[in-house]
């Protein structure tokens, strides 16, 4: 009997011993990562997460003109505004203005993507978090409002950003894009559906 | 600190070797003794070489441990204790959150196989006397483990709030009530209500996520050190460490590491093609691992037809039953576990392992699985008629096994034992 | 709000099934669920007799069965019991219902898809009408097995005695009134005496099931109707968990992955334990 109880022997082939353990060590990895799958996917929005975050509906004839309703849709805030025709006349001739005046480098559904921000001129569709970091910006739709030279428009409490009534954000402000439009249709003249458009539900 | 050392040039660490590691993995251990620390406790730490398929489930057992802690984790991130909320919350993991069904029968699964393992690592310990000296405290921080296990898995099985979790915590709730004197008030105090109530859940949860886990992590953590003391038993009970090698290592021991580390891989991947069966082929296990009555919320009004526990508590659930006296019944119950705390006391034989022991020692420990499967089954049937008989007939046997053993293992005739480990190299 | 919720490939398969089945103008079972015929011992003379070793036999993955399952669970089903951990969405999507499909034929009007099937029957008249709630039957048949809600929904008799005018082998007087004659037809339920000697040479008369008797047809056949009770209990199993497809199917990767790690586990513990003697 040996001495020891381990002794390596010339019949042992180590480049093979080596390859072995490598692949093992590589299946059990893979396996490993694979196991991660479903504990990352719990945190995804669940079921009931997903099952309220349907379209919400809004009755747009109880919005009185030159006024804004809040909706909620996948808990956050929707800004509807019925802007007047004094009101869009106030955002034209500031694009000079703006960090982003054509809306090229902000989020908005393709028919949004206008000088208004909307599908139609009387209605503005927002989605009320600041793009700068989510608080919820306040209604200065007064001309002169915040300073003589204010054409109307939101103001964020939290940093300061600013946005005009098509919720383009000025220069100065931190957030660095407009505020986003939400995908939305009217199914008819009075009812506004946030979350769902011709394409489907968001 | 960016200071070189006295010396001038990097110590060589230990595991910082010639095999080409990198600069950071010397940097590493100037910190953090990690190659040490593997050195000695892994590669350093010598095992007898004639381990058998028993002792896979101690390791077996630290990957259990892990994959609850770990999905434990998560269902706490769904689940909601409380009375209104604990039931719904159960379902909507099983249904609505994303994977949250693998999790629960991960978790489901895992107490069960936690219990299995934990059985079959005892039974080793007494079927090779690793409880002998010097390892009684190993034994004895392993019997706390198991405890810590029990009051563990108790607590849990409570938490989906079923009907029959309702009712089992209530009949275990009861159990203290049988101590004289204090017993009622005692029931009231752990309850906090005057039923098992909402009150109760909460601390239930609360024990069973934190204070017991970590109970159970620092039991665990003290058997590991007081293995790395004594160094393992095996199949013929022979302290390897009597015949050392010239290095000081123990002529029947190889490293841990790699040897028992690969080798107890293959039995992790094993185990865990069998609980995978388990838990995507058959989650419930016809009603052992999960229950049907616990698909039902709690009824505080209507008591399943069958109240048993589940399958690992079953075996005391039938001492419990055995006795027509509801004291003398818990206190058997206790008995049969407390028993397992005295065995390095009441086992006298000259040799530890039953390789060597007479036709005594064998036909006791064979009666006392019997006994103990048995009990097990018994526990889940009706406590009637030839049940309760046989329960009285195994019980006896249950503790005679225990409490003769002073006797029967004295006049036990032994086999000389060797003094080397048998192995045979495959 | 219209929303279609299973657009997937296999939708349009489904809803030829669905179509099919739905608009039949009466209630045509499953073509493939009557094969199965309606118990052996119909044909041993007396029907009903091994009543206890009726086994539900219901295939989860069948997609076809599931669906005529929903249809009668919402035709029959539905009026009293809810489904309260389901929501017409999922049941839509697992079982490859398109939503023009779903909305159009089985949501009731008014209801959103991603809302739990619930009943419209409120509690209180349940309470008043049974004497109890009719139980939300979302996890009944994980409670309770599909063997017996199989054994359940074919074991009703006529019994004048109960307020219901039936009773069942299953669930000795159940609250539930048969809401299936009309398929079924009427049983009746054949007892007969056995004498069994008590303590002190008493004799205690028993009355043991014997067999049925149908005493009246009922719209569907016998074959017909074992298919119907089949699917419904199917649907209910896969109401009690939804998962349990996905779940086998993910399995079969895990257990073969494991296969291999342990093989390849196996052949490196070989390799180093040469080292060994």
């Amino acid at each position: 009997m040996a001495e020891h109880a381990v002794v390596a022997e010339d019949e042992v082939d180590l480049s093979r011993r080596k390859f072995l353990t490598r692949a093992t060590i590589a299946t059990g990895t893979v396996g490993a990562v694979f196991a991660t799958v479903p504990f990352i996917e719990s945190w995804s929005p669940s079921e009931s997460a997903r099952a309220q975050g349907i379209p919400a509906t809004l009755d747009l004839s109880k919005i009185e003109p030159g006024q804004m309703t809040t909706a909620v849709w996948r808990r956050s805030p929707i800004y509807v505004v019925r802007r007047t025709e004094e009101m869009i006349a106030r955002i034209a001739g500031h694009d000079a203005l703006l960090k982003d005046p054509n809306s090229e480098n902000s989020i908005q559904p393709p028919y949004a993507h206008n000088a208004l921000r909307s599908r139609s001129s009387e209605f503005l569709v927002l989605v009320g978090t600041c793009t700068h970091l989510g608080c919820l910006p306040k209604q200065r739709f007064g001309a002169g409002e915040l300073y003589p030279s204010w054409p109307g428009g939101f103001f964020c409490p939290c940093h300061g950003s600013r946005f005009d009534l098509a919720g383009r954000v000025f220069s100065g402000s931190p957030a660095s894009t407009n505020l986003v439009v939400p995908p939305y249709q009217y199914p008819n003249e009075h009812t506004l559906v946030i979350g769902a458009d011709e394409k489907g539900v968001a | 600190m960016g200071v070189k050392t006295a010396t001038g040039a990097p110590a060589r660490l230990p595991g910082a070797d010639a095999t080409g590691r990198g600069s950071l993995w010397i940097w590493l251990n100037k910190r953090l003794p990690i190659g040490e620390f593997i050195e000695s406790q892994l590669i350093g730490y010598y095992a007898p070489k004639n381990f058998n398929i028993w002792y896979f489930f101690g390791s077996l057992a630290l990957l259990v441990l892990v994959m609850q802690l770990v999905t434990g984790i998560f269902l706490t991130m769904f689940y909601k204790p409380g009375e209104l909320t604990s039931f719904d919350s159960v379902e909507y993991i099983m249904r609505e959150v994303d994977y949250g069904w693998l999790i629960r029968y991960l978790h489901s699964t895992g107490a069960s196989a936690f219990f299995i393992v934990v059985y079959l690592h005892m039974f080793r310990a007494l079927l090779y006397g690793s409880y002998r000296a010097p390892r009684e405290l190993l034994w004895l921080i392993g019997m706390l483990v198991y405890l810590a296990l029990m009051a563990e898995a108790f607590m849990g099985y409570v938490l989906p709030w079923g009907n029959m979790s309702f009712w089992g915590a209530q009949v275990i709730v009861n159990l203290f009530g049988t101590i004289p004197g204090i017993g009622k008030p005692l029931v009231e105090w752990i309850r906090g209500d005057y039923g098992i109530a909402d009150a109760t859940l909460n601390r239930f949860f609360a024990l069973h996520v934190a204070a017991i886990p970590l109970a159970l992590l620092l039991f665990v953590m003290l058997h590991l050190v007081a293995l790395r003391q004594t160094g393992s038993n095996n199949p013929d009970g022979i302290e390897i460490k009597a015949r050392l090698g010239p290095g000081g290592k123990p002529l029947d021991g190889i490293p841990f590491h790699p040897y028992y580390t690969v080798k107890d891989i293959v039995g992790v991947g094993v185990f865990l093609v069998l609980f995978a069966l388990v838990v995507f082929f058959k989650p419930t296990l016809g009603g052992l691992f999960l229950e049907a009555p616990n698909f039902e919320p709690a009824n505080p009004i209507s008591t399943p037809e069958h109240i048993t526990p589940v399958w690992y508590f079953t075996p005391y659930y039938a001492l419990l039953r055995a006795v027509p006296d509801q004291r003398m019944g818990a206190l058997l119950m206790l008995l049969a576990v407390v028993s397992f705390f005295f065995l390095p006391w009441l086992d006298r034989s000259p040799v530890k392992s039953m390789r060597y022991r007479g036709w005594i020692s064998r036909t006791a420990l064979a009666l006392f699985v019997v006994a103990f499967v048995a009990l097990g089954y018994l526990g889940l049937q009706p406590a009637t008629g030839a049940y309760v008989v046989l329960a009285r007939i195994f019980a006896v046997l249950y503790f005679a096994f225990f409490w003769l053993m002073p006797f029967y293992t004295l006049i036990d005739p032994v086999r000389p034992v060797p003094e080397r480990v048998t192995y045979h190299a495959h | 709000m219209r929303t279609e919720l299973a657009p997937g490939a296999r939708a349009g398969r489904a809803a030829a099934v669905l179509a099919a089945a739905l608009t039949a103008a009466a209630l045509a079972p499953g073509v493939g669920a009557a094969e199965e015929g309606a118990g052996s011992a119909e044909s041993a003379g007396k029907p009903g007799a091994d009543w206890e070793s009726w086994r539900a036999d219901n295939e989860v993955s069948d997609m076809a069965s599931l669906q005529r399952g929903a249809r009668n669970f919402v035709s029959y089903c539905l009026g009293c019991h809810s489904l309260k951990y389901e929501r017409w969405s999922r049941l839509g999507q697992d079982l490859e219902i398109p939503g023009r499909l779903l909305q159009a034929d089985l949501l009731p009007p008014g209801d959103q898809p991603t809302e739990y099937i619930q009943t419209s029957m409120p509690a209180a008249d349940a309470q008043n009408w049974f004497g109890k709630t009719p139980p939300d039957l979302a996890l009944m048949a994980r409670a309770r097995g599909g063997d017996y809600l199989y054994q359940l929904f074919k074991t009703y008799y006529v019994d004048p005695t109960r307020p219901t005018g039936a009773n069942n082998l299953r669930l000795p007087n159940i609250a539930m009134p048969h809401v299936l004659s009309e398929l079924e037809g009427l049983k009746r339920a054949v007892f007969r005496d056995v004498v069994r000697h008590g303590e002190g040479g008493t004799e205690i008369h028993e009355q043991v099931f014997d067999h049925f008797e149908q005493i009246a047809p009922g719209r569907l056949g016998a074959a017909e109707y074992d298919g119907f009770v089949r699917d419904t209990v199917n649907f209910l199993d896969y109401v009690g968990e939804p998962t349990q497809t996905a779940r086998r199917a993910l399995g079969i990767w895990v257990v073969l992955f494991l296969l291999v790690f342990s093989w390849l586990a196996w052949l490196v513990k070989r390799e180093y334990w040469k080292d060994v003697h």
